[in-house]
């Protein structure tokens, strides 16, 4: 397709739901009663809450057009950088929606959801697989939690091991919740700055890693999309006082199959079912961010787990060492049967997902550094980081330039993100998009580019085509308006 | 964002390499984030700040500026005891962006060793320092 994706068509304006309908209306019939009635307690009645009154087809209505106000990765490409937007498969909804699943209590006897167990266990077995670890446990509901795991489980592993830790070390490209999760536990965060080539240097670790220091927390692929090549070296060094590496999986899309966590030195890393498992991101969720670990480390796994015994399986609290329970029941199982869904649909093909994935990053980023300030330029992984450096001579931002793929129907990349890179524009285009999608983000940037140079107002006033135009955002953070 | 030309830097504070200022007020001293810090960060719409009596060394983390694009955290450019904090910023954080070194302040605090103030850059090696950033 040559033309733009977007252009201005008809939008259609809704009310709220309150402001719609007439009294009386209804949208539904309750069935006949089939119990005796009852007289209801005093202290509960009184004036119910104020639903509106609607028909089947206003309500209908108003979330259909409300939905045409929304973008998602079923409308277009989504290249939102460290999330790994990748297209949903409708067969794990298909799955998912099985009665066995959605029918399934949490607290039905074990007996009588083999099936789920079964899937949970053959899941956590799978992503120990991927990962090149040794158990994992799917209990975190998402990527932040799956980082409180694994820091809990370093605080459980040097408190067996007779003394406690005070600090962790996390590089200055770390996802913003890696030291957040590491206060939780009591760990001090200190901060190890990046090498020249935007991965970290030995030197850099030797020099902080110390006796009092509980291990590292690496993000591999880093939030520059860089894979951190001195893994094993960094790992020995942390090893060698007793300390323990962690990996942040967030960027697991680029490396599946093709990096083995375990030989890298990798003590725990965590897994975003809602990134690299193809399940529903982004106010589509929840997530889920299974944690996985090494031999010595699976007797702190989060309890309880599902055990085989025999042909049959059982969920077990027998695990004297673990950190507990993270979560209601047994984690976010319907993501669970999603993902599982997606790992089974793929088999060894997701392999071919990390290198896509890859290839498609690295087309973008030699097609756009002519235009684009490239402030890493060496192979990247999964995602490319650019700056609006070349932009600043014409007053145009990064936030301009998002704000401008808008109008032509991209939902715009992650911006000023990570820190590190000053006016960071971070493309993650996955392995779902075709060639010609992405030659046509590519020439859509490009353009941009010009645009930039030659009318800098087109940005500057971005967007004009979509129902609201540029937002506030200062004033929406400093006096939020809560209430519609 | 501005030109370095166009950055105020006055010469009655004292600067840190991670862009905080600090001034002699009587006794105290008042602290603050620069000119620079400020542009570089963007409209500023929070900013948490620690309580009369805390105690902080140099160089240790004080409180966080949240702007539209990101949290940034605050160190203490000397060590010493908290006698104050600018409360105007919880409803107006914008002081920050508008005067960075008069209503926009942030702390004051009683330093325990005043010579401490001397081992801050002078304006002149503050701009330096920044102009070694741009390259």
């Amino acid at each position: 397709m040559k033309e733009p994706v977007g252009t201005r068509g008809l939008i259609l304006n809704e009310p709220f739901l309150w402001e719609r309908g007439g009294k009386g209306r209804t949208g539904y019939s309750l069935p006949r009663r089939d119990v005796d009635s009852a007289p209801l307690p005093e202290d509960l009645a009184g004036d119910g809450p104020d639903f509106p009154d609607l028909s089947e087809v206003e309500l209908v209505r108003h979330y259909t057009r409300l939905s045409t106000w929304n973008y998602g990765v079923d409308s277009g490409m989504y290249p939102l950088g460290s999330c790994t937007m990748k297209y949903n498969p409708k067969t794990n909804e298909r799955q998912a929606s099985l009665p066995g699943f959605t029918g399934a209590h949490p607290l039905v006897p074990s007996e009588l959801c083999q099936g789920a167990l079964q899937l949970i266990y053959e899941l956590e077995h799978s992503l120990a697989h991927v990962a090149g670890l040794d158990a994992a446990s799917v209990q975190p509901s998402a990527g932040a939690q799956g980082e409180l795991a694994g820091m809990l489980v370093f605080a459980a592993y040097h408190r067996d091991q007779g003394k406690a830790r005070s600090k962790i070390l996390i590089p200055d490209t770390a996802h913003g919740t890696n030291p957040a999760s590491a206060a939780l536990c009591g760990f001090k965060a200190v901060s190890v700055a990046t090498g020249p080539d935007g991965v970290l240097v030995p030197e850099a670790v030797e020099a902080l890693m110390d006796e009092d220091t509980a291990g590292i927390m690496v993000t591999n692929p880093n939030t520059l999309g860089l894979f951190e090549t001195h893994i094993q070296a960094i790992a020995d060094i942390v090893h060698a006082k007793d300390g323990l590496v962690y990996a942040d999986g967030a960027n697991l899309n680029a490396v599946m199959g093709v990096v083995d966590f375990g030989r890298a030195g990798v003590d725990v890393l965590h897994i975003n079912l809602h990134k690299t498992f193809s399940t529903p991101h982004g106010g589509g969720g929840p997530g889920s961010g299974p944690v996985c670990v090494v031999k010595r480390l699976e007797p702190f796994l989060p309890a309880p787990r599902v055990v085989k015994s025999g042909d049959g399986y059982a969920l077990s609290e027998d695990f004297p060492k673990s950190i507990g329970k993270l979560h209601a029941f047994y984690g976010n199982f319907g993501i669970m049967v999603r993902a599982y869904s997606y790992i089974r649909t793929m088999g060894n093909k997701l392999k071919d997902v990390s290198q896509h994935a890859v290839l498609n990053a690295n087309y973008i980023k030699e097609k756009l550094k002519d235009v684009y300030h490239l402030p890493f330029d060496v192979p990247c992984m999964h995602e490319c980081v650019f700056s609006d450096k070349l932009q600043e001579q014409h007053k145009v931002t990064t936030l301009d330039v998002a704000k401008r793929l808008i109008d032509y129907g991209f939902h715009p990349p992650t911006i000023y993100f990570p820190l590190v890179v000053h006016g960071a524009i971070m493309i993650e285009p996955t392995e779902s998009e075709s060639r010609e999608n992405i030659d046509q983000f590519i020439a859509t940037m490009r353009r941009i580019a010009r645009e930039a140079q030659e009318e800098p107002a087109l940005l500057q006033e971005a967007p004009r085509n979509p129902k609201v135009r540029r937002m506030d955002e200062t004033q929406a953070a400093r006096k939020p308006c809560l209430r519609g | 964002m501005k030109e370095l030309s166009e950055v105020n830097l006055p010469e009655d504070v004292r600067y840190t390499k991670d862009h905080e200022w600090a001034r002699p007020k009587g006794e105290a001293f008042q602290i603050g984030i620069t000119d620079f810090a400020q542009d570089q960060l963007g409209d500023i719409v929070f900013v948490e700040l620690p309580e009369t009596g805390d105690r902080f060394e140099s160089g240790d983390e004080f409180g966080t500026v949240e702007s539209v694009k990101a949290v940034s955290e605050l160190f203490m450019p000397m060590g010493g005891e908290v006698v104050a904090i600018n409360e105007a910023l919880e409803d107006s954080p914008e002081l920050v962006n508008t005067a960075p070194y008069t209503d926009g302040w942030m702390l004051e605090i009683k330093v325990g060793d005043p010579a401490a103030y001397d081992q801050l850059m002078d304006r002149a090696a503050y701009l330096d320092m920044l102009k070694g950033l741009e390259e």
